[in-house]
């Protein structure tokens, strides 16, 4: 009965399903192709920002070869150009961010991850963290100079009076400095290393764990010597993607490490990075300065690529083997 | 707490003292880093609350000595170069990850398109700003909102791209089946089932990339630099002038001896992260209803 029903059915609208006309093949490959298409341009993208930037610093590659990376005066009147003191800037403000951010971002990610607190605070947290991190950087940067450098100039003149002698202290904080821009460099790619070290933490199968237990370790000598060995390759990723955040950050650094051409070990001697050089100097940079600055661009951007595509490597192989199981 | 068996609570026993201590320094370490997360929002509250009034949406910024003024050039300027970024970026991102997820799979192609994006979202985007300068700038002969509008796109591409890929690639795949069993060829499947199914997962990814983009000051810098004057005051050819944004304002307001100025900058940050905020916790929740 139903079956002769549906057959009528048919019978009057036609079968349900039909081949593609000739249309429908012809609008398929045109819209594959199409597609196809953009992912190639992708690809070109990437290839056309380091031709176009490459490209416009060519001249000025050309002109100052290698002297430009270990030059250390930046003079334009003279026209004497070096960037060592801003590469050496941009390494040294990145790793005392990944330091701070990096150990703090891994205790959060404990924190979240080990049954601290109970879920809901947890979810809670967890979301705001993820919040934070999209407050704008130039923010951040205000917040610097407003708040953090007049808090911590006390603390960090006591520190040069009485331990002056240790390098990382000779010099006062008069201002804007080295350890004010780490500072809330850290508190940036915090939510990036707190984030990725929580993914892989909580990829850990719970037997894992529960063997620890079982074994009669402690919580912390479950976490120190199973669990986060067991997620490090992970939590290195994230570190490494943090370290890359650090290396590229503008504004915050623009605004809070003081644009001083100097090579210092000391934390609140004003310095100067590669970012901040180009955001300082392109918009009133003549056409020869501009050839220059683009050179400083091309370095950044090797800096960045690599780091990069190291960390994302490292995640991906960890993803492939071990962590996520 | 209670997953958690700890059968050595005797303070005597160092295991157990070692394990309370790490614990402590755990719980004082994340509350630590909490503060200054919360510090930036009370000062925001308070010192951009302090100065918040209309006029700051309708009025133009204050020259040295003025006082009052607002920034509703500079909201303006920051919407229209966002729209921009998006109408290059979302057709851009998305056609891209419809290749990504479906029609190219597993291929070689496919792979190294994704890794590319990746490598992308590394960027800092302060080369973006350098590209739109050598890509537009230099070529048009101004700073416009146009140079700004593509330095952006630059930066929302990759987002877009990979999160669309996601969405699409969360489709159930019996959904699929279904279609391609009626004979439908692979761009009907994308169109009719895909696309509508994935489409509140897109949405939330284009959201996170405008809520971001719609901070970032290095890009504008040297590209959209900044303008005391509404956009389009002198017709459509503004389009090729330089343009005010919220995230430059706040930026050059902020280096300014002037008390109103700076007031002016902490309110600028208020609003700014008040529309980041919104727009995030929306398509957040967008993307929760949809799971």
């Amino acid at each position: 009965m139903s079956a002769s029903l549906s057959n009528q059915q048919q019978q009057n609208d036609g079968p349900i399903a039909v081949p593609p006309s000739s249309k429908d093949i012809f609008l398929d490959r045109t819209f594959r192709t199409f597609t196809t298409c953009f992912a190639w341009l992708t690809l070109l993208l990437i290839g056309y920002i380091v031709w176009e930037i490459g490209g416009t610093a060519l001249p000025a590659i050309k002109e100052m070869g290698v002297g430009f990376l270990t030059g250390t005066t930046w003079d334009p009147n003279k026209g004497e150009f070096g960037i060592l003191p801003q590469i050496w800037g941009t390494f040294y403000s990145s790793l005392l961010t990944l330091l701070l951010g990096g150990s703090f971002g891994i205790a959060i990610a404990v924190f979240l991850t080990q049954d601290f607190l109970p879920n809901k605070i947890q979810i809670v947290l967890k979301s705001t963290i993820e919040l934070l991190a999209a407050i704008p950087s130039v923010v951040y940067g205000l917040w610097g100079i407003f708040v953090l450098i007049p808090l911590i100039r006390p603390v960090a003149n006591w520190l040069h009076a009485t331990l002056g002698w240790i390098p990382f202290f000779s010099t006062s904080l008069s201002g804007p400095g080295m350890f004010p821009a780490a500072l809330v460099l850290s508190i940036m790619i915090l939510p990036t290393v707190a984030a990725i070290s929580q993914d892989a933490l909580s990829a850990i199968p719970d037997k894992i764990k529960e063997a620890a237990y079982g074994m009669g370790t402690t919580r912390w000598e479950a976490i120190l010597k199973v669990l986060l060995p067991t997620a490090s390759r992970g939590i290195f990723g994230g570190l490494v993607l943090g370290f890359g955040r650090a290396l590229g950050e503008t504004m915050a650094l623009a605004m809070l490490v003081g644009n001083s051409n100097q090579l210092s070990l000391s934390l609140f001697s004003p310095a100067d990075t590669l970012a901040a050089l180009l955001a300082l100097n392109f918009p009133e940079a003549s056409d020869y300065e501009t050839q220059i600055l683009m050179y400083a661009a091309v370095v950044l951007l090797f800096i960045t690529l690599a780091v990069n595509i190291i960390g994302e490597l490292i995640i991906s192989y960890s993803e492939r083997s071990g962590g996520k199981k | 707490m209670k997953n958690t068996p700890n059968f050595n609570k005797s303070f005597t026993d160092s295991r157990a003292l070692k394990s309370i201590f790490l614990s402590t320094i755990t719980v004082l370490c994340a509350v630590g880093a909490c503060i200054p997360l919360f510090s930036v929002l009370v000062m925001l509250i308070m010192r951009g609350g302090k100065r918040l009034s209309f006029e700051l949406f309708y009025a133009l910024p204050p020259t040295a000595f003025d006082t009052g003024g607002g920034f509703g050039n500079a909201i303006v300027g920051t919407l229209f170069m966002v729209g921009i970024a998006a109408l290059i970026a979302v057709p851009f991102g998305i056609l891209a990850a419809i290749y990504l997820a479906e029609f190219g799979e597993n291929g070689k192609l496919a792979e190294i398109a994704r890794f590319c994006a990746k490598t992308m979202t590394g960027i800092p985007s302060i080369l973006a700003g350098v590209l739109a300068y050598a890509a537009v700038v230099m070529v048009t002969g101004t700073y416009s909102a146009i140079a700004g509008g593509v330095a952006l796109s630059i930066l929302m591409i990759p987002t877009i791209m990979l999160t669309a890929e996601e969405s699409i690639k969360m489709v159930p795949s019996a959904m699929r089946e279904a279609a391609v069993g009626m004979g439908c060829t692979k761009t009907q499947v994308m169109w009719k089932v895909m696309l509508p199914v994935a489409m509140p997962g897109m949405i939330t990814g284009v959201m996170l990339a405008v809520a971001r983009v719609s901070g970032e000051t290095a890009p504008l810098l040297f590209t959209a630099l900044f303008s005391d004057y509404w956009i389009f005051q002198g017709g459509a050819g503004d389009i090729m002038e330089p343009t005010a944004s919220l995230a430059v304002l706040i930026y050059n307001f902020s280096g300014m001896p002037f008390e109103n100025q700076i007031e002016l900058a902490w309110a600028a940050s208020l609003v700014l992260v008040t529309m980041v905020f919104i727009i995030n916790i929306i398509s957040r929740m967008l993307f929760q209803k949809k799971k």
